[in-house]
Protein backbone atom coordinates (compact mmCIF):
# COMPACT_ATOMS: atom_id res chain seq x y z
CA UNK A 1 0.00 0.00 0.00
CA UNK A 2 2.71 2.30 1.12
CA UNK A 3 6.32 2.33 -0.01
CA UNK A 4 8.46 0.84 2.69
CA UNK A 5 6.20 0.00 5.38
CA UNK A 6 4.71 -3.15 6.38
CA UNK A 7 1.62 -4.35 6.92
CA UNK A 8 0.59 -5.12 10.35
CA UNK A 9 -3.48 -5.85 10.00
CA UNK A 10 -5.13 -7.49 7.51
CA UNK A 11 -8.92 -7.57 7.24
CA UNK A 12 -9.79 -10.13 4.83
CA UNK A 13 -14.00 -10.34 4.13
CA UNK A 14 -14.87 -10.04 7.49
CA UNK A 15 -18.53 -10.18 8.85
CA UNK A 16 -19.32 -10.05 12.43
CA UNK A 17 -22.81 -10.84 14.35
CA UNK A 18 -24.62 -10.21 17.90
CA UNK A 19 -26.76 -13.34 17.68
CA UNK A 20 -28.46 -13.10 13.98
CA UNK A 21 -27.86 -9.77 13.37
CA UNK A 22 -25.57 -8.69 11.18
CA UNK A 23 -23.10 -5.62 12.33
CA UNK A 24 -19.99 -5.69 10.19
CA UNK A 25 -20.47 -7.04 6.78
CA UNK A 26 -17.22 -7.90 4.35
CA UNK A 27 -14.96 -5.94 6.01
CA UNK A 28 -11.60 -5.68 3.84
CA UNK A 29 -9.11 -3.40 4.89
CA UNK A 30 -5.30 -3.06 5.36
CA UNK A 31 -3.58 -1.05 8.27
CA UNK A 32 0.57 -0.29 8.35
CA UNK A 33 2.67 -1.00 10.81
CA UNK A 34 3.33 2.61 13.21
CA UNK A 35 0.70 4.53 11.50
CA UNK A 36 -2.78 5.41 13.30
CA UNK A 37 -6.06 4.80 11.62
CA UNK A 38 -8.94 6.76 12.62
CA UNK A 39 -12.46 4.79 12.35
CA UNK A 40 -15.91 6.94 12.30
CA UNK A 41 -19.09 7.24 11.16
CA UNK A 42 -22.53 7.65 13.02
CA UNK A 43 -23.47 5.80 15.86
CA UNK A 44 -24.29 1.99 15.02
CA UNK A 45 -22.31 2.01 12.02
CA UNK A 46 -20.09 -0.92 13.72
CA UNK A 47 -16.54 1.07 14.39
CA UNK A 48 -16.38 -0.14 17.83
CA UNK A 49 -17.43 -3.53 17.18
CA UNK A 50 -14.57 -3.55 14.40
CA UNK A 51 -12.05 -2.42 17.10
CA UNK A 52 -13.53 -5.18 19.60
CA UNK A 53 -12.57 -8.03 17.13
CA UNK A 54 -8.92 -7.17 16.83
CA UNK A 55 -8.51 -8.44 20.77
CA UNK A 56 -11.35 -10.97 20.02
CA UNK A 57 -13.40 -8.95 23.15
CA UNK A 58 -16.12 -10.32 21.68
CA UNK A 59 -15.54 -13.60 22.65
CA UNK A 60 -16.00 -12.68 26.22
CA UNK A 61 -19.91 -12.56 25.69
CA UNK A 62 -21.99 -15.86 24.01
CA UNK A 63 -23.60 -15.14 20.57
CA UNK A 64 -20.82 -12.72 19.23
CA UNK A 65 -19.07 -13.93 16.37
CA UNK A 66 -16.71 -13.19 13.80
CA UNK A 67 -16.39 -14.36 10.39
CA UNK A 68 -13.43 -14.08 7.86
CA UNK A 69 -10.11 -13.65 8.57
CA UNK A 70 -7.75 -11.26 10.15
CA UNK A 71 -4.13 -11.54 10.15
CA UNK A 72 -1.94 -9.62 12.49
CA UNK A 73 1.78 -10.03 11.15
CA UNK A 74 0.28 -12.85 8.61
CA UNK A 75 -1.43 -14.79 11.69
CA UNK A 76 -5.13 -15.35 12.01
CA UNK A 77 -6.53 -14.28 15.16
CA UNK A 78 -10.06 -15.57 14.59
CA UNK A 79 -8.58 -19.20 14.13
CA UNK A 80 -9.82 -20.76 17.03
CA UNK A 81 -6.08 -22.16 17.92
CA UNK A 82 -4.78 -18.97 18.52
CA UNK A 83 -3.92 -17.94 21.89
CA UNK A 84 -6.46 -15.72 23.08
CA UNK A 85 -4.23 -14.26 26.14
CA UNK A 86 -1.01 -13.92 23.97
CA UNK A 87 -3.00 -11.75 21.63
CA UNK A 88 -4.70 -9.48 24.48
CA UNK A 89 -0.45 -9.50 25.32
CA UNK A 90 0.11 -7.92 21.74
CA UNK A 91 -3.40 -5.79 21.40
CA UNK A 92 -3.73 -3.61 24.19
CA UNK A 93 -7.14 -1.85 24.91
CA UNK A 94 -8.07 2.06 26.10
CA UNK A 95 -11.34 2.28 26.79
CA UNK A 96 -13.74 5.45 26.84
CA UNK A 97 -13.81 6.12 30.17
CA UNK A 98 -10.90 5.64 32.49
CA UNK A 99 -10.94 2.54 33.96
CA UNK A 100 -8.14 2.32 36.94
CA UNK A 101 -7.92 -0.63 39.33
CA UNK A 102 -8.55 0.25 43.06
CA UNK A 103 -4.55 0.24 43.77
CA UNK A 104 -1.88 2.40 43.93
CA UNK A 105 -0.24 3.69 40.54
CA UNK A 106 2.29 1.86 40.50
CA UNK A 107 0.43 -1.35 41.72
CA UNK A 108 -1.67 -0.11 38.51
CA UNK A 109 0.92 -0.83 36.01
CA UNK A 110 2.86 -3.50 37.38
CA UNK A 111 0.11 -5.63 37.74
CA UNK A 112 -0.35 -5.89 34.18
CA UNK A 113 3.06 -6.87 34.07
CA UNK A 114 2.95 -9.76 36.57
CA UNK A 115 0.08 -11.54 34.38
CA UNK A 116 3.00 -12.65 32.03
CA UNK A 117 6.56 -11.49 33.27
CA UNK A 118 8.67 -12.61 36.31
CA UNK A 119 10.84 -9.51 36.90
CA UNK A 120 12.85 -8.34 39.70
CA UNK A 121 11.95 -5.51 42.00
CA UNK A 122 14.74 -3.11 40.67
CA UNK A 123 13.89 -4.24 36.68
CA UNK A 124 9.65 -3.92 37.74
CA UNK A 125 10.73 -0.50 39.03
CA UNK A 126 12.04 0.54 35.71
CA UNK A 127 9.16 -1.07 33.61
CA UNK A 128 7.05 0.81 35.63
CA UNK A 129 8.79 4.30 35.34
CA UNK A 130 9.16 3.38 31.25
CA UNK A 131 5.43 3.56 30.53
CA UNK A 132 4.64 5.90 32.62
CA UNK A 133 7.35 7.93 31.07
CA UNK A 134 5.64 6.75 27.74
CA UNK A 135 2.27 7.77 28.81
CA UNK A 136 3.40 11.35 29.38
CA UNK A 137 2.54 10.97 33.21
CA UNK A 138 5.66 10.34 34.60
CA UNK A 139 6.50 14.03 35.65
CA UNK A 140 3.15 14.40 37.18
CA UNK A 141 3.32 11.25 39.41
CA UNK A 142 6.74 10.44 40.09
CA UNK A 143 7.01 11.53 43.49
CA UNK A 144 3.66 9.79 44.61
CA UNK A 145 3.40 6.45 42.83
CA UNK A 146 1.95 4.72 46.07
CA UNK A 147 -1.18 7.16 45.57
CA UNK A 148 -4.54 5.71 44.78
CA UNK A 149 -4.81 5.40 41.23
CA UNK A 150 -8.43 7.07 41.66
CA UNK A 151 -7.10 9.59 43.01
CA UNK A 152 -6.02 11.21 39.69
CA UNK A 153 -7.77 13.37 37.25
CA UNK A 154 -9.23 11.74 34.19
CA UNK A 155 -7.01 13.30 32.05
CA UNK A 156 -4.30 11.37 33.86
CA UNK A 157 -6.39 8.18 34.71
CA UNK A 158 -6.48 8.29 30.98
CA UNK A 159 -2.74 7.89 30.57
CA UNK A 160 -2.35 5.86 33.44
CA UNK A 161 -4.64 3.71 31.63
CA UNK A 162 -2.50 4.19 28.69
CA UNK A 163 0.70 3.29 30.55
CA UNK A 164 -0.99 0.31 31.54
CA UNK A 165 -1.68 -0.64 28.50
CA UNK A 166 1.67 0.03 27.16
CA UNK A 167 3.86 -1.85 30.17
CA UNK A 168 2.76 -5.05 28.84
CA UNK A 169 5.17 -4.09 25.69
CA UNK A 170 1.70 -4.33 22.84
CA UNK A 171 2.62 -4.04 19.03
CA UNK A 172 -0.94 -2.66 18.48
CA UNK A 173 -2.82 -0.18 20.52
CA UNK A 174 -7.12 0.13 20.15
CA UNK A 175 -8.42 2.97 21.39
CA UNK A 176 -12.11 3.79 21.61
CA UNK A 177 -13.13 7.18 22.07
CA UNK A 178 -10.52 7.57 24.38
CA UNK A 179 -10.71 11.12 25.27
CA UNK A 180 -15.05 11.42 25.01
CA UNK A 181 -14.93 11.95 28.51
CA UNK A 182 -12.08 14.37 28.96
CA UNK A 183 -11.97 18.42 28.82
CA UNK A 184 -10.09 20.06 26.08
CA UNK A 185 -6.68 20.34 27.56
CA UNK A 186 -6.63 17.15 28.67
CA UNK A 187 -7.77 15.59 25.07
CA UNK A 188 -5.10 17.83 23.36
CA UNK A 189 -2.73 15.69 25.80
CA UNK A 190 -3.87 12.32 24.97
CA UNK A 191 -3.73 13.49 20.88
CA UNK A 192 -0.21 14.68 21.48
CA UNK A 193 0.50 11.32 23.18
CA UNK A 194 -1.12 9.05 19.90
CA UNK A 195 1.40 11.07 17.98
CA UNK A 196 4.29 9.88 20.39
CA UNK A 197 3.55 5.99 20.67
CA UNK A 198 2.69 5.77 16.72
CA UNK A 199 6.45 5.66 16.84
CA UNK A 200 6.42 2.23 18.31
CA UNK A 201 2.93 1.06 18.19
CA UNK A 202 0.29 0.36 15.48
CA UNK A 203 -2.76 2.86 16.62
CA UNK A 204 -5.97 2.26 15.90
CA UNK A 205 -8.43 5.01 17.49
CA UNK A 206 -12.55 4.96 17.39
CA UNK A 207 -13.73 8.91 17.81
CA UNK A 208 -17.05 10.73 17.32
CA UNK A 209 -14.97 13.73 16.83
CA UNK A 210 -13.87 14.17 13.22
CA UNK A 211 -11.30 17.14 14.17
CA UNK A 212 -9.92 14.53 16.77
CA UNK A 213 -9.43 12.03 13.64
CA UNK A 214 -8.10 14.67 11.56
CA UNK A 215 -5.81 15.72 13.65
CA UNK A 216 -4.36 12.56 15.12
CA UNK A 217 -4.24 9.85 12.18
CA UNK A 218 -2.60 9.01 9.05
CA UNK A 219 -5.33 6.76 7.79
CA UNK A 220 -9.33 6.94 8.01
CA UNK A 221 -11.68 4.69 7.95
CA UNK A 222 -15.23 5.77 6.85
CA UNK A 223 -18.07 3.55 8.30
CA UNK A 224 -21.74 3.08 7.06
CA UNK A 225 -24.44 0.63 8.39
CA UNK A 226 -21.96 -2.03 9.25
CA UNK A 227 -19.57 -1.47 5.72
CA UNK A 228 -16.45 0.48 5.23
CA UNK A 229 -17.25 3.28 2.62
CA UNK A 230 -13.90 4.84 2.36
CA UNK A 231 -10.89 4.00 3.34
CA UNK A 232 -7.78 6.03 2.44
CA UNK A 233 -5.32 9.07 3.47
CA UNK A 234 -6.64 11.22 6.42
CA UNK A 235 -5.72 14.48 4.00
CA UNK A 236 -7.56 13.24 1.43
CA UNK A 237 -10.78 12.26 3.08
CA UNK A 238 -11.44 15.12 4.77
CA UNK A 239 -10.61 17.07 1.67
CA UNK A 240 -11.69 15.36 -1.27
CA UNK A 241 -13.39 12.13 -0.16
CA UNK A 242 -14.59 9.76 -3.29
CA UNK A 243 -17.56 8.31 -1.97
CA UNK A 244 -20.44 11.05 -1.59
CA UNK A 245 -21.84 9.25 1.78
CA UNK A 246 -18.55 10.35 3.32
CA UNK A 247 -18.30 13.87 1.90
CA UNK A 248 -22.06 14.18 3.55
CA UNK A 249 -21.01 12.82 7.10
CA UNK A 250 -18.07 14.99 7.12
CA UNK A 251 -19.62 17.94 6.04
CA UNK A 252 -22.48 17.44 8.53
CA UNK A 253 -25.33 16.73 5.83
CA UNK A 254 -28.10 14.38 5.87
CA UNK A 255 -26.96 10.86 4.93
CA UNK B 1 -23.21 24.23 -5.75
CA UNK B 2 -21.04 21.16 -6.02
CA UNK B 3 -22.60 18.82 -3.26
CA UNK B 4 -26.40 20.30 -3.71
CA UNK B 5 -27.62 18.56 -0.25
CA UNK B 6 -28.75 20.48 2.54
CA UNK B 7 -26.41 20.65 5.78
CA UNK B 8 -27.96 19.53 8.83
CA UNK B 9 -27.34 22.91 10.25
CA UNK B 10 -29.25 25.15 7.91
CA UNK B 11 -27.81 28.18 9.44
CA UNK B 12 -24.42 26.75 7.95
CA UNK B 13 -26.25 26.53 4.42
CA UNK B 14 -27.15 29.87 4.32
CA UNK B 15 -23.52 31.29 5.74
CA UNK B 16 -22.35 29.55 2.71
CA UNK B 17 -24.46 30.79 0.25
CA UNK B 18 -24.45 34.65 1.64
CA UNK B 19 -20.53 34.59 1.40
CA UNK B 20 -20.34 33.00 -2.34
CA UNK B 21 -23.03 35.58 -3.03
CA UNK B 22 -20.67 38.88 -1.59
CA UNK B 23 -18.01 37.53 -4.03
CA UNK B 24 -20.22 37.67 -6.97
CA UNK B 25 -21.33 40.87 -6.16
CA UNK B 26 -18.00 42.04 -5.27
CA UNK B 27 -16.54 40.51 -8.91
CA UNK B 28 -19.73 42.32 -10.46
CA UNK B 29 -17.88 45.49 -9.32
CA UNK B 30 -14.37 44.53 -10.15
CA UNK B 31 -16.16 43.65 -13.83
CA UNK B 32 -17.55 47.14 -13.35
CA UNK B 33 -14.81 49.03 -12.42
CA UNK B 34 -12.80 47.54 -15.67
CA UNK B 35 -15.19 48.10 -17.98
CA UNK B 36 -15.84 51.76 -17.36
CA UNK B 37 -11.55 52.15 -16.94
CA UNK B 38 -11.00 50.67 -20.52
CA UNK B 39 -14.09 52.82 -21.44
CA UNK B 40 -12.09 55.67 -19.59
CA UNK B 41 -9.17 55.20 -22.03
CA UNK B 42 -11.23 54.60 -25.40
CA UNK B 43 -12.98 57.91 -24.90
CA UNK B 44 -10.53 60.02 -23.07
CA UNK B 45 -12.92 60.41 -20.27
CA UNK B 46 -11.27 61.91 -17.05
CA UNK B 47 -14.81 62.08 -14.58
CA UNK B 48 -15.12 58.99 -15.53
CA UNK B 49 -11.94 57.68 -14.86
CA UNK B 50 -11.98 59.45 -11.23
CA UNK B 51 -14.99 57.42 -10.54
CA UNK B 52 -12.96 54.47 -11.26
CA UNK B 53 -10.22 55.25 -8.79
CA UNK B 54 -12.66 56.84 -6.10
CA UNK B 55 -14.97 52.82 -5.97
CA UNK B 56 -11.64 51.14 -5.48
CA UNK B 57 -12.32 51.50 -1.80
CA UNK B 58 -15.57 49.28 -2.04
CA UNK B 59 -13.44 46.72 -3.47
CA UNK B 60 -11.42 46.80 -0.55
CA UNK B 61 -14.21 46.87 1.66
CA UNK B 62 -15.68 43.75 -0.13
CA UNK B 63 -12.67 41.95 0.73
CA UNK B 64 -12.02 42.61 3.84
CA UNK B 65 -15.57 41.37 4.85
CA UNK B 66 -15.51 38.15 2.60
CA UNK B 67 -12.32 37.50 4.76
CA UNK B 68 -13.81 38.08 7.81
CA UNK B 69 -17.14 36.07 6.71
CA UNK B 70 -14.55 32.77 5.83
CA UNK B 71 -12.40 33.01 8.57
CA UNK B 72 -15.84 32.89 10.85
CA UNK B 73 -16.71 30.04 8.77
CA UNK B 74 -13.64 28.30 9.42
CA UNK B 75 -13.30 28.91 13.00
CA UNK B 76 -17.01 27.90 13.94
CA UNK B 77 -17.85 25.64 11.29
CA UNK B 78 -14.44 23.79 10.79
CA UNK B 79 -15.52 22.65 7.32
CA UNK B 80 -14.43 19.88 5.63
CA UNK B 81 -14.13 18.32 2.16
CA UNK B 82 -16.09 20.08 -0.79
CA UNK B 83 -17.13 23.05 1.91
CA UNK B 84 -13.56 23.18 2.56
CA UNK B 85 -12.20 23.75 -0.72
CA UNK B 86 -15.34 26.26 -1.14
CA UNK B 87 -14.30 28.64 1.49
CA UNK B 88 -10.40 28.07 0.14
CA UNK B 89 -11.52 28.84 -3.37
CA UNK B 90 -13.31 32.05 -2.33
CA UNK B 91 -10.31 33.18 0.18
CA UNK B 92 -7.96 32.85 -2.86
CA UNK B 93 -10.58 34.30 -5.58
CA UNK B 94 -11.18 37.43 -3.72
CA UNK B 95 -7.02 38.50 -3.53
CA UNK B 96 -7.27 37.73 -7.24
CA UNK B 97 -10.12 40.13 -7.30
CA UNK B 98 -8.77 42.83 -5.46
CA UNK B 99 -6.21 42.52 -8.08
CA UNK B 100 -7.86 42.91 -10.98
CA UNK B 101 -9.39 45.76 -9.13
CA UNK B 102 -5.85 47.47 -8.89
CA UNK B 103 -5.76 46.88 -12.40
CA UNK B 104 -8.77 48.91 -13.55
CA UNK B 105 -7.29 51.89 -10.86
CA UNK B 106 -4.04 51.67 -12.92
CA UNK B 107 -5.99 51.60 -16.57
CA UNK B 108 -7.73 54.85 -15.05
CA UNK B 109 -4.61 56.51 -13.67
CA UNK B 110 -3.32 56.25 -17.39
CA UNK B 111 -6.60 57.54 -19.49
CA UNK B 112 -6.01 60.52 -16.91
CA UNK B 113 -2.57 60.39 -17.68
CA UNK B 114 -2.81 60.47 -21.63
CA UNK B 115 -5.49 63.51 -21.21
CA UNK B 116 -3.15 65.77 -20.19
CA UNK B 117 -0.18 65.14 -22.17
CA UNK B 118 0.48 66.96 -25.07
CA UNK B 119 0.80 64.27 -28.27
CA UNK B 120 -2.71 63.26 -28.19
CA UNK B 121 -2.86 58.81 -28.21
CA UNK B 122 -2.41 57.09 -31.57
CA UNK B 123 -5.66 55.73 -33.17
CA UNK B 124 -3.55 52.36 -33.53
CA UNK B 125 -2.92 51.98 -29.80
CA UNK B 126 -6.49 52.31 -28.95
CA UNK B 127 -7.61 49.63 -31.13
CA UNK B 128 -4.76 47.57 -29.78
CA UNK B 129 -6.22 47.89 -26.17
CA UNK B 130 -9.67 47.38 -27.08
CA UNK B 131 -9.14 44.12 -28.97
CA UNK B 132 -6.88 43.32 -25.56
CA UNK B 133 -9.66 44.63 -23.29
CA UNK B 134 -12.83 43.02 -24.88
CA UNK B 135 -10.88 39.87 -24.07
CA UNK B 136 -9.72 39.94 -20.95
CA UNK B 137 -13.35 41.25 -19.61
CA UNK B 138 -14.86 38.37 -21.42
CA UNK B 139 -12.60 35.58 -19.81
CA UNK B 140 -12.91 36.99 -16.19
CA UNK B 141 -16.72 37.16 -17.27
CA UNK B 142 -17.01 33.53 -17.93
CA UNK B 143 -14.53 32.63 -14.88
CA UNK B 144 -16.95 33.91 -12.71
CA UNK B 145 -19.49 32.28 -14.61
CA UNK B 146 -17.48 28.61 -13.83
CA UNK B 147 -17.59 29.52 -10.55
CA UNK B 148 -21.08 30.41 -10.14
CA UNK B 149 -22.04 26.91 -11.68
CA UNK B 150 -18.94 24.90 -10.24
CA UNK B 151 -18.46 23.66 -14.45
CA UNK B 152 -14.75 22.85 -14.22
CA UNK B 153 -14.33 21.58 -18.01
CA UNK B 154 -15.49 25.21 -19.08
CA UNK B 155 -12.88 26.68 -16.89
CA UNK B 156 -10.08 24.35 -18.00
CA UNK B 157 -10.88 25.90 -21.63
CA UNK B 158 -11.30 29.20 -20.65
CA UNK B 159 -7.79 29.37 -18.49
CA UNK B 160 -6.08 27.94 -22.11
CA UNK B 161 -7.72 30.87 -23.51
CA UNK B 162 -5.28 32.86 -21.34
CA UNK B 163 -2.40 31.90 -23.98
CA UNK B 164 -4.02 33.53 -26.66
CA UNK B 165 -4.36 37.25 -24.39
CA UNK B 166 -0.54 36.73 -24.11
CA UNK B 167 0.17 36.40 -27.68
CA UNK B 168 -2.43 39.62 -27.70
CA UNK B 169 0.04 41.07 -25.77
CA UNK B 170 3.63 40.22 -27.20
CA UNK B 171 1.81 41.44 -30.67
CA UNK B 172 0.89 44.40 -29.63
CA UNK B 173 4.31 44.97 -27.52
CA UNK B 174 5.82 44.77 -30.86
CA UNK B 175 3.83 47.21 -32.65
CA UNK B 176 4.07 50.07 -30.08
CA UNK B 177 8.08 49.19 -29.90
CA UNK B 178 8.31 49.70 -33.60
CA UNK B 179 6.27 52.92 -33.49
CA UNK B 180 8.71 54.91 -30.71
CA UNK B 181 11.53 53.48 -33.27
CA UNK B 182 9.77 55.21 -36.32
CA UNK B 183 8.57 58.43 -34.75
CA UNK B 184 10.46 59.32 -31.30
CA UNK B 185 7.44 61.78 -30.76
CA UNK B 186 5.20 58.96 -29.87
CA UNK B 187 7.62 57.02 -27.14
CA UNK B 188 4.93 58.80 -24.82
CA UNK B 189 1.63 57.96 -25.58
CA UNK B 190 3.22 54.60 -26.47
CA UNK B 191 4.34 53.90 -23.28
CA UNK B 192 0.97 54.74 -21.79
CA UNK B 193 -0.39 52.40 -23.85
CA UNK B 194 2.29 49.55 -22.81
CA UNK B 195 1.28 50.15 -19.47
CA UNK B 196 -2.43 49.57 -20.02
CA UNK B 197 -1.43 46.25 -22.56
CA UNK B 198 0.27 45.01 -19.67
CA UNK B 199 -2.50 45.56 -16.80
CA UNK B 200 -4.98 44.11 -18.98
CA UNK B 201 -2.73 41.14 -20.07
CA UNK B 202 -2.43 41.11 -16.13
CA UNK B 203 -6.39 40.44 -15.45
CA UNK B 204 -5.92 37.57 -17.78
CA UNK B 205 -3.46 35.95 -15.92
CA UNK B 206 -5.88 36.27 -12.84
CA UNK B 207 -8.80 35.08 -14.19
CA UNK B 208 -6.98 32.10 -15.27
CA UNK B 209 -6.06 31.79 -11.81
CA UNK B 210 -10.13 31.93 -10.89
CA UNK B 211 -10.29 29.07 -13.07
CA UNK B 212 -8.09 26.82 -11.66
CA UNK B 213 -9.53 27.86 -8.14
CA UNK B 214 -12.53 26.32 -9.96
CA UNK B 215 -11.36 22.83 -10.96
CA UNK B 216 -9.39 23.03 -7.53
CA UNK B 217 -12.83 23.32 -6.14
CA UNK B 218 -14.85 20.53 -8.45
CA UNK B 219 -12.55 18.29 -8.78
CA UNK B 220 -10.42 18.57 -5.32
CA UNK B 221 -7.28 18.38 -7.46
CA UNK B 222 -4.31 21.25 -8.33
CA UNK B 223 -3.82 22.14 -12.10
CA UNK B 224 -1.90 25.44 -10.69
CA UNK B 225 2.00 25.45 -12.51
CA UNK B 226 1.31 22.70 -14.30
CA UNK B 227 0.58 22.74 -17.96
CA UNK B 228 -3.00 22.84 -18.41
CA UNK B 229 -2.41 20.57 -21.42
CA UNK B 230 -1.97 17.78 -19.22
CA UNK B 231 -5.24 17.99 -17.62
CA UNK B 232 -6.80 15.38 -19.70
CA UNK B 233 -4.42 12.60 -18.78
CA UNK B 234 -4.38 13.84 -15.01
CA UNK B 235 -7.78 12.36 -15.30
CA UNK B 236 -7.47 8.87 -16.92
Amino acid sequence: MVEGKKIKISVQNLDFYYGQNKALRAINLEMLSNQVTAFIGPSGCGKSTLLRVFNRMYSLYPGQRATGRVLLDGEDILAPSYNVNLLRARVGMIFQKPTPFPMSIYDNISFGIKLYEKLRKVEMDERVEQALRQAALWDEVKDNLKKSGLSLSGGQQQRLCIARAVAVRPEVLLMDEPTSALDPIATLKIEELVAELREQFTVLIVTHNMQQAARVSDYTAFMYLGEMVEYGPTQQLFTNPRQKQTEDYITGRYG
Amino acid sequence: MMNPDPHVSQRFDNELQAVHELVHRMAGTVEDQMRNALLAVQKGDEELANEVIGRDSVVDQYELRIEEECISILVRRQPAAGDLRLVMTLIKSIADLERIGDKAVKIANMAISMQHSTTSINQRFLRDIKTMGDYALGMFHQAMDTLANGDAEKAIEIAKGDEELNQEYRAALRRLVTYMMEDPRTITPAIDALFIAKAIERVGDHARNLCEYVVYLVKGINVRHSPLEEYGKQQD
